[in-house]
């Protein structure tokens, strides 16, 4: 545990001396847009890599906290802040009274259950249009406030954000080493042991799905009031694909590991500008080849990779030499 | 208030979208009972019968027929280099792997389409014509005949082939229990390539008959691929008329729902069944005890 909060300590340092070294505004904003994936990558984490329960309908909380905190602050005035606490909580409500049923499904019936709501909720964002604008957006979200400092700039609102990311990885390492995290592993080992042990195993589940959808509600409200304006293709279903892709690539499991997929996932849209649209080809290729070649993520898979290839060279060595 | 007549129109149009879903809910069936897969790249088969056809017909300038078999082919072919490359070097793979992978290989299918043939909607002519014809109050397209007969056919084909043919009777042997069928011979490998390739070619098959009244694009995979679930869920994973049935109940209730209350929500509809069904009965409306499963 001291090792795991040195790790934070040390990646929290770097993330707040990262804008010094950042002179592009441009390229401060694609980072803000990193932070907000890492929440909902590490999100997504807790549910597949720890509960190993999949999700295809994270984008849907993703989008309610979003589309709660735009309609309550635009279309009501409310504040800022409660609406994001409202959103939370009403997503968190939702989520954990749906994953009762939700949760008793396994494999291919889950992954089809929450590919579904996530289709529902989408086509209630286009057409409730009275509500959330429709396809057309809803825009004069304002920015967050605190008295009178505003979050108006891509600066404040990477600290803003990344210090929520950061309470959100905290809450991911302090999670995997708790009651939970230990009940989790337990039921990997078995999970006939572990109920015998009395593990609840079905409400664990429900609880992990809460987090899940919680973390990523706050997420959606802080993308609301950051870009000020939200339409229903950023909470679709290439969305969820795109999540499990930076976690997949980053590694079931790992958390640092998700803030990694989230990273490259942005990033390398952002770079290779000439492949719009085509980024989804992309994915589907890393989703298959991760998988098929590198089933522990990035993070596990580079350093056996290289151990690998080491053994392999001094192999090769050691047959020379006889 | 909705007439009769206009109850009759919903139900027939219903139907015909139905009976596309039940073809590719039996090809989620039959992958599934073969291999213990659900195949997330069904839906991409449909999609290609449909985009092949266009291709085979505009550019290539190949007769109707001949187009149509060129396109179910190919979308065959696909099945066939899918399972080998992506499927088959996974032995004993924990199911969350292959959802990964089949979603991977659906999305890059759906790719490569739009790279190749870009993000246009494509419009297949009806095969015989747009006349309607007049079945009491309500008109339907003899593109519906079409669909009606080409979807009767294939499910017969599919019963003899399963139940009167030596690689039908081993690939149902392989659902039941692979180890006993690999003990008295059978090549279940090789069942396993035959099941994607019937339910490639089924798939492309419904993709086509369905294209001249829904026009097509390469994202049409989807909706149709999970509305086929939806079917193959509601009748207890069997390839056979159970599934009919889920096709023809969600085509029914989406289209009523559609006319009757707003057609914004139509798509909504399907998976809202697919929820209860899972929630309530995810063994299927029909299933007690012993159904069929190919």
């Amino acid at each position: 545990m001291k090792r795991e909060l040195l790790k934070f300590l040390l990646f929290a340092i770097v993330v707040s001396v990262v804008p010094a070294f950042v002179s592009g505004g441009y390229l401060l904003n694609v980072l803000v847009f990193v932070g907000i994936f890492t929440m909902l990558a590490v999100a997504l984490n807790l549910l597949l890599g720890f509960a190993g329960q999949i999700s295809l309908g994270q984008a849907a909380f993703y989008g309610l906290g979003a589309y709660m905190s735009g309609v309550l602050t635009a279309s009501h005035g409310m504040n800022p802040w409660v609406a994001m606490l409202i959103g939370a909580g009403a997503v968190g409500l939702l989520t954990f009274v749906l994953g009762f049923p939700i949760l008793r499904l396994k494999g291919h019936s889950l992954a089809m259950a929450t590919l579904g709501l996530g289709i529902i909720v989408y086509i209630f964002f286009n057409e409730t249009v009275d509500v959330t604008g429709g396809p057309s957006g809803l825009s004069g979200i304002p920015n967050l406030t605190v008295g009178s400092f505003v979050f108006d700039s891509d600066l404040k609102n990477y600290y803003l954000i990344w210090g929520f990311a950061l309470l959100a990885i905290l809450l991911a390492v302090n999670l995997t080493n708790s009651r939970i995290g230990r009940a989790l592993k337990a039921i990997h080992q078995s999970e006939v042991a572990a109920r015998v042990l009395g593990v609840d195993v079905h409400l664990l589940k429900v609880e992990i799905f809460t987090i899940s959808g919680v973390l990523s509600a706050i997420a959606g409200s802080l993308y609301a009031h950051t870009v000020m304006f939200i339409s229903p293709t950023s909470f679709g279903f290439n969305v969820s694909i795109e999540l499990l892709t930076m976690v997949i690539i980053g590694g079931l499991g790992s958390i640092y590991g998700s803030v990694l997929g989230a990273a490259l996932l942005t990033l390398l849209p952002e770079l290779l500008r000439t492949f719009q649209d085509y980024d989804i080809i992309v994915y589907g290729l890393l989703l298959i080849l991760m998988t098929m070649f590198m089933p522990g993520g990035l993070v596990r898979g580079i350093p056996d990779a290289a151990v690998a290839l080491y053994g392999k060279l001094k192999g090769g060595g050691a047959d020379v030499e006889r | 208030m909705a007439s009769s007549d206009q109850i009759l129109q919903y139900c027939l149009s219903g139907l015909s979208t139905g009976a596309i879903y039940a073809l590719i809910g039996i090809g989620f069936a039959i992958i599934y009972n073969s291999t213990g897969i659900i195949n997330f790249a069904q839906g991409e088969f449909v999609m290609l019968g449909g985009m092949l056809t266009v291709f085979f017909l505009s550019v290539a300038v190949l007769p109707l027929p001949a187009a149509v078999t060129a396109a179910v082919l190919v979308a065959t072919l696909v099945g066939v280099i899918f399972e080998r490359l992506a499927i088959r070097p996974l032995k004993d793979a924990q199911p969350i792997t292959l959802i990964i992978i089949t979603i991977g290989g659906s999305i890059l299918i759906r790719g490569i389409v739009m790279l190749v043939w870009g993000k246009d909607t494509h419009a297949l002519p009806a095969f015989s014509g747009n006349e309607p014809l007049f079945v009491g109050g309500a008109t339907i397209l003899p593109q519906h005949l079409w669909i009606f007969v080409i979807t009767v056919l294939i499910i017969a084909a599919n019963r003899l082939y399963f139940h009167h043919s030596i690689s039908g009777k081993a690939m149902r042997a392989c659902s039941y229990n692979a180890r006993a069928s690999r003990l008295v011979g059978i090549d279940v490998k090789r069942m396993v390539l035959f099941s994607f390739a019937i339910s490639a070619a089924m798939g492309s098959m419904a993709g086509i008959i369905i294209a001249p009244l829904t026009m097509t694009s390469y994202d049409v995979g989807v909706m149709l691929g999970l509305k086929g679930f939806c079917a193959a869920i509601i009748g207890g994973m069997s390839s056979g008329i159970g599934t009919v049935f889920g096709g023809l109940i969600v085509g029914v209730l989406e289209s009523l729902g559609a006319g009757l209350v707003s057609s914004g929500y139509k798509d909504a509809i399907a998976f809202f069944i697919l929820l209860i069904i899972l929630f309530l009965r995810p063994q299927g409306l029909f299933r007690k005890g012993e159904t069929e499963r190919v």
